[in-house]
């Protein structure tokens, strides 16, 4: 476990990505293939289940440490991090007591005492703690408590372990996707060609694309272009194989179960399929005709996501297709190396051959200039698009976000300016810095609050707004400070659907600071009547 | 009833002495716990600190009325019992103990319970009141022993030769500068300072205080000195074009602040080492402690948390407003020359 904590160790405070590169590939090196396997399973979003939640964990700390529970909470805002702040405020040990047990060692356990009864799970977590050092308490807690981001991607793993393999890093994206467990799987079955024979439902790695920031003139020649929507639904890969359907999302999750629409197409789509495409919440007119009030908003799919069961009235007021862009497997092979002009004859094809409402072929934009495309992207709205897709015709299916042949070019957000009323410290990078705010518009004299913002600002800037909370809050204890409402930002969003749920009677899809605006105050920012205006343009 | 020491617009003031201790606004007579920039300001009309604190007030504040005392000699004004004890938190900083009508007040200043070897070993004072800092006033905060430190800092440096890189320290000029030429001082190289940090080290050599040898970066410094060399600068050189002489380098941050890892992202940090000058929370509450103190005010840091905490151990203690603390929190309000 030592050196799979010198490892996060590394990766969680490096700045440069080679020294990250070359960490990895060091305990790729020297780790034993069990370490290996789990390794690769944690940064590729395997994690064991819980065994404990974070209010157990914190009740234990505090009773080991002879903590009051309101000192625990204050350390715990303050760091940011729960499994950090635990791993601080347990009482040192003493180095006899250390034990060197492997990581595999301890994910097994955890792994073991999933069934186990609260006593158990708790003596052995308590043990663990008795055993380990300050930066081994960490990463343990980590695992216990899920979430294992710690500043290195599933890209620089990848990287890594091809470099220690000496085998293409696509190649290894690919045979490590998909379904497999690391209690259960041999670290040279899963990074050899072996693994995509046992597993049918293995996808491949998403190819994503990068914002376009410059004017689309700078791209070259339309004609060398294929334009289409961006949608604004769940990214996924349906795979057809052995007589067998798997839905993917980008987040390499399973997700079959959730979309019954898609049933059919086990019949219709032969086998040796893989499809890439959006998940979008979509009802086909009767009458055919275009897409405007077919394709439905981010919103009501919403409702679809995080349930296990889908009720009958989800499935009919939120019925999804999947909107299929390109064909990476045909017939069972890999055709991921031809141009994209070439695939997207052959996913007509097949979409035409399917001929079933729930699989619909993403359209491509005609356009002869990208004068004109500038026009038809400001109606990405009227459709719930997010904006316009400029792929290089002659391009093949990458692996990862790569520069150059997929560019997504976005609407401009919508925006609004409302005044600072509450703020939260941040995590991770943002310890114990007020950097989570919550914005609220005017109601003659009342201030509504609709959205909350993490994001938009410099670091100078989050440190000045820090300072303002420090000197103008309310509360001593708690996270939440209650701030005078003066401090005025421009906050941009997506989209905007109404909402029970919040006050304002409205929800906002990625809202953001846009800046700060220093010139105006508070009496100059919007008001809930502008809100609801919005959402009557575009909440539908 | 009037208290020995009033908390006021101006600073920390004792009406019948008819003096202030680290007034953060100009006054007649201003008693002095140590040099730092939030404890020492300009424009009062009479200084009165520690010996060794004067050449540094004298570097950063120019010329004015110093007047200087010895640690544990007792002097009167205006009939209260003046005294200080060290504090252990830099060179020359004091704890400043009052004793009028059978009543003892100490004020810490800023301090740290262990002994750092230069900065004079912590003394606990008895007294009634205790003013105490809570700078790192929550139970996270808990420093390794300075032997540990010390040798994480050398190893981190020893890895930086191998790969020729300079190993680029930073640190306060006063204070966290010097104790890091004592923990470098077994690599037995002469360490290159930023001019602030040579200001400091100046002034506290020529007030006869010994220190490792040193050299100084200007312009005119050679290059190849500057190659796989150990610095040492201030935090505000940390993000500036400075750095760029001693490339390739690694940066390694020395403060309390680096125990959490987001501080250590946020800096953008090579390194970081948890090397304070101030008390964690068992020295504080050990501090609190040993004073036998009836009341404690608890000053800048994490004031509210701490203070509570205290009044759950029976130990009645009350928050006080101040404007110390900001040298640490927004980085140094030092006049940096290069």
């Amino acid at each position: 476990m030592i050196e799979f904590a010198e490892l996060v160790q590394v990766l969680g405070t490096s700045t440069k990505t080679n020294d990250k590169l070359e960490a990895l590939s060091q305990y790729f090196l020297s780790a034993s293939d069990k370490d290996k396997v789990w390794v690769i399973a944690l940064f590729s979003g395997r994690r064991p289940r819980r065994i404990a939640s974070g209010s157990l964990l914190a009740q234990w700390c505090c009773e080991i440490s002879n903590l009051p529970f309101w000192l625990f909470e204050e350390s715990y805002h303050t760091v940011g991090d729960l499994a950090e702040a635990i791993a601080l405020l347990l009482p040192q040990n003493n180095e006899t007591n250390l034990l060197p047990h492997s990581l595999s060692y301890y994910l097994e356990q955890i792994t073991a005492l999933e069934k186990a009864d609260e006593a158990t799970r708790k003596k052995f977590i308590v043990d663990c703690w008795m055993q380990m050092n300050t930066e081994e308490r960490f990463v343990f807690n980590k695992l216990l408590t899920g979430g294992f981001r710690i500043g290195v991607s599933q890209k620089s793993m990848v990287n890594a372990l091809a470099r220690t393999v000496n085998t293409d890093p696509s190649i290894i994206a690919h045979r490590i996707s998909g379904n497999w467990h690391a209690s259960t799987t041999d670290f040279i079955e899963l990074i050899t060609e072996h693994s995509l024979n046992i597993d049918f439902s293995k996808p491949y790695p998403f190819y994503l694309a990068y914002a376009l920031d410059d004017e689309p003139q700078t791209l070259g020649e339309p004609h060398e272009w294929q334009a289409e929507w961006k949608w604004d639904g769940i990214r996924g890969q349906i795979i057809k194989r052995n007589d067998e359907l798997f839905v993917w999302s980008r987040g390499e999750e399973l997700i079959t179960e959730k979309f019954p629409e898609y049933q059919i197409l086990q019949t219709c789509l032969p086998n040796g399929t893989v499809l890439d495409g959006e998940i979008l919440s979509f009802k086909a007119s009767p009458t055919g005709g275009g897409l405007e009030g077919a394709v439905l908003s981010f919103a009501l799919l919403q409702t679809r996501i995080g349930r296990k069961n889908v009720s009958r009235k989800q499935l009919q007021e939120a019925p999804v297709a999947f909107f299929a862009y390109d064909i990476l497997e045909l017939n069972g092979e890999d055709i991921r190396n031809k141009t994209l002009q070439e695939r997207r004859i052959e996913l007509e094809k097949i979409v035409e051959q399917v001929k079933n409402n729930s699989l619909q072929l993403s359209p491509v934009i005609d356009f002869d200039s990208w004068e004109a495309l500038a026009k038809i992207r400001e109606r990405s709205r009227d459709i719930n698009a997010e904006g316009i897709m400029l792929k290089r015709k002659s391009s093949t299916y990458q692996v990862g976000r790569k520069v150059g042949d997929w560019w997504k070019w976005k609407i401009d957000p919508l925006t609004i300016d409302a005044v600072m009323v509450y703020a939260q410290k941040g995590s991770g990078r943002r310890s114990n810095l007020y950097t989570d705010y919550t914005f609220a518009v005017k109601n003659g004299d009342e201030l509504v609050t609709f959205a909350k913002a993490y994001s938009g600002l410099t670091d100078k800037e989050f440190a000045q707004v820090d300072a303002f909370v420090k000197r103008n809050s309310i509360e001593k204890f708690g996270p939440v400070r209650t701030v005078k409402p003066e401090l005025v930002f421009e906050i941009a969003f997506e989209g905007i659907a109404s909402s029970n749920r919040h006050k304002s009677g409205v929800a906002l899809r990625f809202p953001r600071i846009h800046r700060w605006r220093k010139d105006k105050i508070v009496d100059e920012i919007n008001t809930l009547d502008d809100l609801k205006k919005m959402l009557e343009m575009y909440g539908k | 009833m009037q208290q020995l020491i009033e908390f006021t617009n101006k600073g920390l003031c004792c009406p019948q002495g008819k003096f202030y201790i680290d007034p953060w606004q100009p006054v007649d007579k201003a008693l002095i716990t140590h040099a730092h920039s939030d404890h020492a300001k300009a424009c009062n009309k009479y200084y009165l600190s520690h010996s060794l604190t004067k050449p540094l007030l004298q570097a950063r504040l120019g010329d004015n009325n110093y007047q200087t005392v010895e640690w544990n000699e007792p002097l009167y004004i205006n009939g209260v019992k003046v005294s200080f004890h060290p504090a252990g938190h830099i060179i020359g900083s004091s704890q400043i103990r009052l004793e009028y009508n059978d009543e003892v007040w100490v004020v810490s200043g800023d301090y740290k319970t262990e002994n750092d070897g230069i900065s004079g070993a912590f003394e606990s004072v008895q007294c009634n009141v205790f003013i105490t800092e809570s700078t790192f006033g929550l139970p996270i905060y808990k420093w390794k022993p300075q032997a540990a430190l010390y040798n994480s800092v050398l190893e981190w440096i020893q890895k930086n030769k191998e790969k020729n890189f300079s190993s680029v320290l930073i640190a306060y000029s006063l204070g966290k500068a010097q104790r890091l030429l004592t923990a470098i001082a077994p690599l037995q190289e002469t360490v290159l300072l930023h001019g602030a940090v040579w200001n400091m080290h100046q002034a506290l050599v020529s007030a006869g205080i010994a220190l490792p040898p040193v050299e100084r970066v200007t312009p005119e410094t050679p290059k190849e000195r500057l190659k796989n060399s150990i610095v040492i600068a201030p935090p505000s050189a940390e993000s500036s074009p400075w750095m760029k002489k001693f490339e390739p380098y690694e940066v390694g941050v020395c403060s309390g602040w680096m125990q959490v890892r987001g501080n250590m992202r946020r800096r953008n940090a090579d390194a970081g080492f948890a090397l304070s000058d101030h008390a964690d929370w068992d020295g504080l509450l050990t501090a609190v402690k040993e004073t036998g103190a009836e009341k404690v005010f608890v000053t800048h840091g994490f004031q509210s948390a701490f203070s509570r905490y205290l009044n759950e151990q029976g130990i009645e203690s009350a928050e006080v407003k101040t404007e110390y603390g900001t040298e640490d929190e927004e980085g140094q309000i030092e006049n940096e020359t290069i």
